[in-house]
């Protein structure tokens, strides 16, 4: 009986001591993406991307041991909200990453700030959410979805010497906000927007949307994603327009990880992101060879993204020792981190909360049997209101279907 | 009747009894020992139990099934979300403009379908159904399109309660889905109710009977719609968010399943398939990334093991609730 009650205080005790050592617990991370449905994908490579970086560093950060916990989302907002309260509620993490879709960040954005988890934002690109309708305890760490348009409508006037342009994107905030940012800049140099088109997001046959474009513009703007960018690439081609009318366009049209599905019917598309995997630096080459050799596939925007965010977790984990269970200044950390070595190049945070980093024009090439986006210009250091004081930026209306109409 | 099948209906109705317990246990005293993610996951099943429900007068009593029922669930969210952001109304103004628009668009919607049966009225309120997403999707300035309203007050904040939080919330749900339940009770076993399963089995017949059909299925679908309202409500106060995913086919065939999946004319099986659809899909993804897999290989196991639903396990016929 003695010896019994003996081995029970023992226990007690291990396990009290245990509790004192609080720091020792793994940092729990919550990562949501959707990893089933039509954005599985996407969502696949944002976390290959963490993984790949996690790895690089053992799954340790500021003396602790990592644990990431990964939950579906299925590209449905209510879902990421359902999935972000099991992590906080339940798994109790100390910080939140991920997700997708625009609609998913905007319904999540008042569930983090109410319950003050620092949240990072490696995707998500709605105008918004670091303009209008802040959030404190969010970190974008990728991008506005006009940010890289805004360089590139400058760039296709003055460079590219384009006048007159036809636009036909997807009809949702992405398409809004990208193909207004390029036509406010491109309508400031003088350029002239002459037609809009908008297709469903779930187009399956672009014939009666190329019929409508105008033969007589110096270029046409495509922002297209997933299927729907492999679909209108062939038939751009098939229509007769491919070597007729120059093609232009989002980042997202010619991904790499829809340009590996591509034919020659992309080659000499020019688009801007603030990312290629063509991109030629040592960072980005060490990514590229690493992410080639663990997944066997070239490295898109997406991983990319999550590999970048995450160096942005792991230098704020660094920066406060550890200590996550500080939420405040945790926050704080991420806000200030100045992570290196990043794959596409410098980035800092504005005061928002986004990046200001390199815009890159890519132009698309075949090098070595491959298709890859070519960097054909780097435009410094945009900030998400380009050259724009940001006062006056944001009473402006948001980007929509009818801001900034067609002239 | 044989004695033996006398006793075997008599000890189903135990199995019945005793599940029926220990559900309303759980429901009810559950949430005070559950930590709030759970209690979060029981709220959900709670309000789309309403729904689904709701969906049962239509489907199970009635035989009419609908694949747009999900839009009315929307309306009444959507109204609430719009409500009380942009304008800033009261909570019962909310409250009661979400039911009344979720009811006047059931209204609207029923004048077109309610003479039409089987596949065409399945074609047809799916079609409708996606008018109404289609509405929600493109009606930017009033619905922020794709990106949704967020920034719902809580219910408990809305209505100046003195209690906050994941429990208060629950018990407020849990009382109108109580609420909601005994209604539809009462409805499906009134006489009204009992000419929608007179019209289930035989229209002509009871046409033949002198009955108006053609109001019988119309009030049945406004009646239907009106507590997808409710739910409707409750979800949008639930989430705080409102995005065109509520409205849509995804959603509709969703509730579709657990109804179905519970046992269509019961209203407690569309109560046990809205939990068990809801907890798969929460615990299953949580361990494995192949969870459709599972949640399909239980929809077929299910359909071929239960086809009339969970709840009417047994060789029970599909008439619905003994009339005691």
């Amino acid at each position: 009986m003695k010896r019994v009650l003996i081995v029970v205080l023992t226990l007690a005790m291990a396990v009290a001591v245990l509790r004192a050592q609080a720091p020792t617990d793994p940092i729990r991370i919550g990562f949501i993406v959707p990893l089933s449905g039509p954005f599985a994908q996407n969502g696949r490579d944002i976390l290959n991307g963490f993984l790949l970086l996690l790895d690089e560093v053992g799954y340790r950060a500021g003396g602790r041991q990592i644990q990431l916990i990964v939950e579906d989302d299925e590209a449905i907002p209510a879902q990421t909200l359902t999935k972000a309260r099991k992590l906080v509620e339940s798994d109790r993490v100390h910080l939140m990453a991920g997700t997708l879709l625009a609609s998913s960040g905007y319904a999540l954005a008042p569930y983090v700030d109410a319950q003050q988890i620092p949240m990072v934002f490696p995707v998500v690109s709605s105008d918004d959410l670091t303009q209008r309708r802040r959030s404190k305890w969010i970190v974008r760490t990728g991008w506005t979805s006009s940010q890289p348009n805004h360089a590139f409508g400058e760039y296709a006037y003055r460079t590219l010497g384009y006048r007159t342009v036809a636009t036909i994107a997807l009809d949702y905030a992405f398409g809004w906000e990208s193909v207004g940012g390029f036509q406010r800049t491109f309508e400031a140099e003088g350029g002239r927007i002459v037609q809009k088109t908008w297709t469903p997001i779930s187009v399956h046959d672009f014939a009666p949307y190329l019929a409508q474009i105008p033969r007589d513009v110096d270029a046409v703007y495509a922002l297209f994603l997933g299927r729907a960018a492999l679909q209108f690439m062939r038939q751009y081609a098939e229509y007769g327009l491919k070597g007729r009318v120059a093609l232009i366009g989002s980042g997202t049209t010619t991904d790499e990880a829809v340009l590996i599905s591509m034919g020659d019917e992309a080659i000499g598309t020019v688009t801007a992101l603030q990312y290629s995997a063509a991109l030629d630096t040592p960072d980005n080459r060490r990514f590229t060879t690493a992410f080639r050799r663990r997944y066997n596939k070239m490295a898109s925007y997406y991983g990319e993204s999550m590999y970048t965010g995450g160096k942005w977790v792991l230098a704020a984990i660094e920066a406060v020792g550890g200590r996550v269970e500080d939420r405040a200044r945790l926050l704080e950390a991420l806000r200030a981190a100045k992570p290196t070595g990043l794959p596409r190049g410098p980035v800092e945070l504005d005061e928002y909360g986004n990046p200001i980093q390199n815009i890159y024009v890519r132009r698309v090439d075949r090098v070595n049997g491959e298709l890859q986006n070519t960097v054909i210009a780097t435009i410094p250091r945009v900030s998400q209101f380009w050259k724009f004081n940001p006062t006056e930026y944001l009473r402006l209306p948001l980007y929509s279907r009818r801001v900034v109409p067609a002239s | 009747m044989a004695k033996g099948s006398r006793r075997a209906s008599a000890l189903r109705t135990d199995w019945r009894a005793g599940v029926l317990g220990a559900l309303a246990i759980v429901l009810v005293v559950g949430p005070l020992v559950l930590d709030s993610y759970w209690i979060g996951l029981l709220t959900q099943i709670v309000i789309l139990a309403i729904l689904a429900m709701s969906l049962d007068i239509l489907l199970g009593y009635t035989g009419l099934p609908s694949l747009g029922h999900a839009a009315f669930f929307g309306v009444a969210a959507y109204a609430v979300a719009v409500l009380s952001t942009t304008y800033r109304a009261d909570f019962w103004t909310s409250v009661l403009a979400g039911v009344a628009m979720g009811t006047a668009s059931a209204a609207a919607f029923g004048l077109i379908v309610a003479h039409v049966r089987d596949v065409y009225f399945l074609m047809i309120t799916l079609a409708l159904g996606m008018v109404l997403w289609g509405l929600s999707y493109r009606w930017i300035p009033v619905t922020g399109g794709d990106n949704g309203i967020s920034g719902i007050p809580t219910l408990e904040a809305h209505a100046g309660l003195p209690v906050a939080g994941p429990l208060a919330f629950y018990y407020v749900t849990l009382l109108v889905c109580a609420g909601c339940a005994a209604l539809m009770r009462t409805l499906v076993r009134s006489p009204f109710g009992l000419t929608l399963r007179g019209i289930r089995e035989n229209e002509a017949r009871m046409r033949s009977l002198g009955f108006n059909t053609w109001l019988h299925c119309y009030l049945s679908f406004v009646i239907a719609g009106a507590f997808a309202s409710v739910a409707g409500v409750m979800w949008a106060y639930y989430n705080g968010f409102v995005s065109p995913t509520y409205l849509d086919l995804t959603a509709s065939s969703e509730l579709f399943l657990m109804v179905t999946l519970g046992g269509p004319a019961t209203l407690v099986g569309p109560l046990l398939g809205a939990g068990a659809i809801v907890l798969l899909k929460n615990v299953m993804s949580a361990y494995t990334a192949r969870w459709l897999l599972i949640l399909g290989i239980v929809y077929i196991v299910a359909i071929l093991a239960a086809p009339q639903g969970i709840w009417n396990l047994g060789g029970r016929r599909s008439a619905g609730p003994e009339r005691t």
